[in-house]
């Protein structure tokens, strides 16, 4: 099996799947019907880009794999996403946050993977490219309302912003599989997409009044397993069905 | 407007219904005909709103992620329902926040059904197949009722439920073809289901208040008693091709009527629910407020961010 694919592979898309979980959690709970069903739809693209990645990952493994044994049936170690993504939806401004600060990131990452050469990796990109270019939009609006809406709302905005940013480093870490597949043209090498995220962002934060964080202490680990406190609960509530009963079909 | 007049008005307005036109917001009617459409309405829209709770408890533990996406599909739907039924009972002269208002403070109704917990995944099953079963047989005669917005945001909403309803029978179908767990997880499913999917079609029809003017109106077309023997003779076979057994040691097919006989339907537990004391009427409503409450400060940002936009627009243009 191709490991060095196969883990980038889980990389790509253990992001979207813990992110869309955390959205998830969201559905029937938002602020209003509009904001509740867009929330949702986020979520929705997320899983589906999920299942495409996993589809793909678990012809690579064989053995008879499906995409469920790999979103349901690693150990936490084995999950590979971001610190980010996995933090919890304290209110409707770390959601907003979390969301925006993960979808410019991953737009500009899929503007790469959409020239792969790899022929599937490629096709997830191209068609993952139309949706989160809506996710940056409708995130990066709302942090523009909340930032400069009301009183209230600018300071639960600038405190998502600020208990966030210490997780944006990691997005650009780049790890040992990531960088065999950037070198042969499969994957993308996360390092050269900083400078410009961190432009973006600082623009859209300058134009929400909002502050942008000083602070140069960041957190890491999620790319090499190694997740914070939340993890667990995320897996135990995630992993529940397929836990109590294996190897059934639903 | 003279007395005379108002009767010319109603007749013509009667004579519309009974010809089939379709009512719309700007046409005159009847100050009941109006109070009767907001009350069943926006209790529909609710009854959207509320029902996604039960089923969005378990999305983030759908057990596959095929299964999953199904289900936030579903009640996002759901969700989108809730929305244009809202908008339609808005163009009687109400407003969302009104109906909220009304919603959170126990004045309106929404289905009873949806104060049961979901405690299994073939709760999602079975919620699909009977509950969504039993809408459809209250809701298909609407998509033909004389309130043209109603009547056509229900076209759209019963396509969606069928939908809906073949994906929790084939949950159902999937778990019976499964492990003896799973097989007696839809069983056990099923008989909790099965008796409040019942309720949902209404009291009887000696008890029901609203059923002689809703029948002239179109409002409804068929009684409640009519309505949940349709459901049942539907029902009974299907849980035959399951190979589940409706929890009714009554029930059994009548040659004579064509139907089927059942047993008799506990209505003090349907009174208790329907009065707010049901398993899960308190936590239904403290979800639905609390995300309101919650919201506040959200709907006050988007509001200010809309009104200082537009003053910076207007002194850009001056």
């Amino acid at each position: 099996m191709k490991t060095n694919l196969y883990n980038y592979i889980l990389e790509l898309a253990d992001n979207c799947l813990i992110a869309g979980q955390r959205l998830g959690e969201l559905c029937g709970h938002g602020p209003n019907l509009e904001t509740d069903i867009a929330c949702t739809n986020i979520s929705l693209d997320l899983f589906g880009q999920t299942r495409g990645y996993f589809q793909y990952a678990a012809e690579l493994k064989g053995e008879d794999k499906t995409e469920d044994d790999i979103a349901f049936l690693r150990i936490e170690r084995e999950y590979k996403n971001v610190l980010l993504v996995e933090q919890p939806n304290r209110d409707f401004a770390y959601t907003i946050a979390r969301q925006y600060l993960f979808d410019v990131y991953h737009l500009l990452l899929l503007e790469k993977l959409q020239f792969s050469q790899d022929m599937t990796l490629s096709a997830i990109a191209k068609k993952s490219i139309k949706e989160v270019s809506y996710h940056v939009r409708f995130t990066g609006d709302w942090v523009k309302r909340l930032g400069d809406g009301t009183e209230i709302s600018h300071e639960k905005m600038q405190n998502a912003i600020d208990g966030l940013w210490t997780y944006t480093n990691e997005l650009f870490e780049v790890t040992e599989d990531a960088k065999i597949m950037a070198e042969e043209g499969i994957g993308v090498d996360v390092s050269v997409l900083k400078d410009v995220y961190y432009e973006k962002v600082t623009a859209l934060l300058q134009e929400a009044t909002l502050t942008v964080p000083a602070s140069k202490y960041f957190q890491k680990g999620g790319k090499s397993g190694i997740h914070t406190e939340h993890m667990g609960y995320i897996l135990a509530d995630m992993q529940y069905m397929q836990r109590a009963y294996p190897n059934m079909k639903w | 407007m003279s007395e005379a007049q108002l009767k010319n008005l109603e007749e013509i307005f009667e004579q519309r219904i009974a010809n089939d036109e379709k009512i719309e917001p700007k046409d005159w009617m009847p100050e009941k005909y109006r109070k009767t459409h907001i009350r069943q309405i926006s209790q529909h829209a609710h009854s959207e709103i509320v029902g996604m709770l039960p089923e969005g408890n378990w999305i983030t533990r759908a057990p596959s992620l095929r299964r999953k996406v199904a289900l936030l599909a579903k009640v996002q739907d759901e969700a989108g329902h809730g929305l244009y039924l809202y908008s339609a009972c808005e163009t009687l002269g109400i407003s969302r926040e009104e109906l909220y208002e009304q919603l959170h403070s126990g004045k309106a109704k929404y289905s009873s059904i949806f104060n049961y917990p979901t405690v299994s995944w073939a709760d999602m099953g079975a919620v699909g197949w009977l509950v969504d079963g039993a809408a459809i047989i209250n809701q298909v005669p609407l998509c033909n009722t004389s309130y043209g917005p109603y009547a056509r945001a229900m076209i759209r909403v019963c396509k969606e439920e069928s939908f809906h309803q073949r994906q929790g029978f084939e949950i159902m179908m999937k778990l019976c073809n499964g492990a003896p767990e799973q097989k007696e997880m839809a069983q056990d499913a099923l008989n909790r289901w099965w008796w409040p999917s019942l309720m949902m079609l209404g009291p009887t029809d000696a008890e029901s208040v609203h059923t002689e003017q809703s029948m002239k109106w179109k409002l409804k077309r068929k009684t409640n008693d009519e309505l949940r023997q349709q459901f049942i003779d539907q029902t009974v076979p299907q849980a035959d091709i399951l190979g589940l057994t409706i929890p009714d040691p009554d029930l059994k097919w009548n040659e004579e009527t064509g139907h089927y006989d059942f047993g008799e339907i506990d209505w003090d537990e349907f009174w208790q629910v329907v009065k707010g004391h049901g398993p899960c009427n308190k936590e239904r409503m403290n979800a639905r407020v609390g995300a309101w409450e919650e919201g506040t400060w959200v709907r006050d940002a988007a509001m200010s961010y809309a009104e200082k936009k537009k003053v910076r627009k207007i002194s850009k243009a001056v």
